[in-house]
């Protein structure tokens, strides 16, 4: 069959959302996979609340600490709600190539309390489920912490109200629509022959029927929210005193605890990518911890060289690079891929941070398009490469109906790649473009210059983060 | 009577404080400051972003003493704090007009 869905073994999507296992006897729950799910979805909570908001947070000034704490909560918070109300539906329903239908609406159908039955959500094996509530859930703190990562772009100088108002456009218009174009597909129980598979494909995502691979988010999660991030740091300005006056991290220990906790919780975020407790959960694991390493060693030492001290801030750094970049390859390259995407993840985020920041002269405070676009992208297009079984990768799944596996080889799949994250960065540039001007048209994208001097923890929120 | 004044670097506090109750000083006042003088501040490098602090911590000390005290006192801190290198630090007296303990209302030398 032609490929419209060459897809790649397991990418992270999955299953939709409608009557999979409809009809047929009650479909029997694997509960290793379901635990190991429930575990994933925890951990990639964790990445949001604390881990990124302490990495976020210790950047800073500490007159803004408790601001960009705040932000990253209540975005948190904001997104899950809206994931369930409408957010899953648009992302992981059948509708078209760009965005899902309205059967989920609120959850609707995941639980019949006349009958006692949990609809089904598909994992990448045939005829092994897990409730549909757990996978809703476990994609839910996906779409949240993508709104917060954007938000360390232009900390220290936007009014919370306007983050609010940017959060629900751009989730809506932005991260749902490529959550679906990437990950949706029917589930590979649709498969059962030929016609069925076309009939399958022809309901699947845009880029994921280009076979594009994104084992846990490299597109949908970092390049849309590091694009993000840019056209925000651009659309609201640079701080006050910019490139003149200090602006020190206030809290580094704060940092390194947040990158930690974010090492931590990706385990969740990558091998749970994998929504079962299998070989391919394994491999994703492993290669999250080795790339990280990698790139913290890269990060480090590139810095070194460079720079002449080795920094704890670098260090930190390096970590999210390393962790960024893996995330699309996770379960889609082998051992030796996971090293090179590592290594060379630290030192081109390394750069982007540093050379292409002084190039551009943008505000991005936190290095949002530095880290997650540029590692996101990096990670996305070496997927490409070390995906192919002659560079140790796994290939793809070429055939849902048998499962059978291949490559089209290294440049069409760095192809098709490319294009994914061309759609990504177009697509996710112009929402948040159109999603802070209506911001500012409502309430007006920056404190006044004196609150912003003063500290957005006293001004915004009334409180302030130390006494002493 | 006088006050001295010494800027001294942090870590040599300790030092200076048990040179002084060597040499009969009966209080104290520190205070943690920055300041500049001959010795350089340092650069600090954040991800791209590369700061110059030029002023450094350091500890100011103050001691009311007697007249007859003050050379003592100053050998006492100089001792404690010399390294030879530069950033050890600098001492100022001054004249002092007047000394009063608040709880009994004595002044002059019987203050101190």
């Amino acid at each position: 069959m032609r490929i419209p869905m060459t897809l790649l073994i397991l990418p992270l999507s999955l299953l939709f959302g409608s009557p999979l296992f409809a009809a047929d006897a009650a479909p029997v729950v694997n509960k290793g996979d379901t635990s190991w799910m429930l575990i994933s979805t925890t951990l990639v909570l964790m990445m949001s609340v604390p881990a990124l908001a302490l990495f976020y947070g210790g950047m800073v000034r500490a007159k803004n600490m408790l601001s960009v704490l705040m932000q990253v909560f209540v975005v948190f918070s904001l997104v899950t709600v809206l994931w369930v109300i409408y957010g899953y539906s648009l992302a992981f329903t059948t509708g078209n190539a760009y965005f899902g239908g309205f059967d989920r609406l609120f959850f609707n159908g995941m639980f019949d309390s006349a009958t006692g039955a949990f609809s089904m959500a598909a994992t990448f094996s045939k005829a092994t489920p897990i409730p549909e509530l757990v996978f809703a859930a476990f994609q839910a703190t996906f779409a949240a912490i993508t709104c917060c990562l954007i938000l360390g772009a232009f900390v220290e100088r936007v009014k919370f109200s306007a983050v609010l108002i940017f959060t629900v456009l751009w989730f809506t218009f932005s991260y749902a629509p490529i959550a679906h174009m990437v990950w949706f597909w029917a589930g590979p129980d649709a498969y059962t022959d030929a016609a069925a598979a076309d009939a399958a494909n022809a309901t699947a995502g845009l880029i994921w029927g280009w076979g594009a691979l994104d084992f846990a988010g490299g597109t949908v999660v970092h390049i849309n929210a590091g694009i993000a991030g840019l056209v925000g740091a651009i659309l609201v300005g640079r701080r006050l005193g910019f490139g003149r006056e200090a602006m020190k991290p206030h809290n580094l220990p704060m940092t390194m605890i947040g990158a930690s906790l974010l090492w931590t919780g990706w385990f969740g975020f990558n091998a749970g990518s994998a929504l079962e407790a299998n070989n391919y959960a394994a491999l994703a694991f492993m290669n999250t911890f080795l790339a990280t390493a990698c790139a913290v060693l890269s990060w480090t030492f590139g810095e070194w060289v460079l720079k002449g001290k080795p920094s704890m801030l670098g260090g930190a750094s390096g970590a999210v690079a390393g962790l960024v970049a893996i995330t699309p390859a996770a379960g889609n390259v082998g051992i030796m891929g996971a090293f090179v995407i590592g290594l060379a993840a630290g030192l081109v985020c390394l750069w982007g941070v540093t050379g292409l920041k002084k190039l551009h002269r943008i505000d991005d405070s936190l290095d949002v398009f530095g880290v997650h676009a540029l590692g996101g992208i990096l990670g996305a297009l070496l997927t490409g490469v070390f995906n192919s079984p002659d560079l140790g990768g796994p290939g793809l799944v070429t055939d849902w109906v048998t499962g059978s596996t291949g490559f089209p080889g290294i440049a069409a799949q760095v192809m098709t790649q490319a294009k994914a994250v061309v759609v990504t960065v177009v697509w996710s540039g112009v929402v948040a473009a159109i999603a802070f001007k209506v911001a500012d048209l409502i309430v007006g994208l920056r404190p006044s210059e004196d609150e912003e001097r003063e500290g957005l923890d006293t001004t915004c929120h009334g409180e302030s983060a130390y006494h002493m | 009577m006088k006050l001295v004044t010494a800027i001294i670097k942090p870590f040599k506090l300790d030092d200076v404080r048990e040179a002084l109750s060597g040499v009969g000083v009966q209080g104290v006042t520190v205070t943690e400051v920055k300041g500049f003088g001959r010795q350089k501040g340092h650069t600090e490098l954040y991800r791209g972003a590369e700061y110059v602090v030029d002023f450094l911590p350091k500890i100011k000390l103050e001691a009311a003493v007697q007249d007859g005290q003050v050379d003592a006192v100053i050998e006492a801190i100089i001792g404690a704090t010399k390294t030879g290198k530069i950033g050890d630090g600098k001492i100022f007296v001054l004249s002092l007009d007047q000394v009063i303990r608040i709880r009994t209302g004595e002044t002059g030398a019987e203050a101190l």
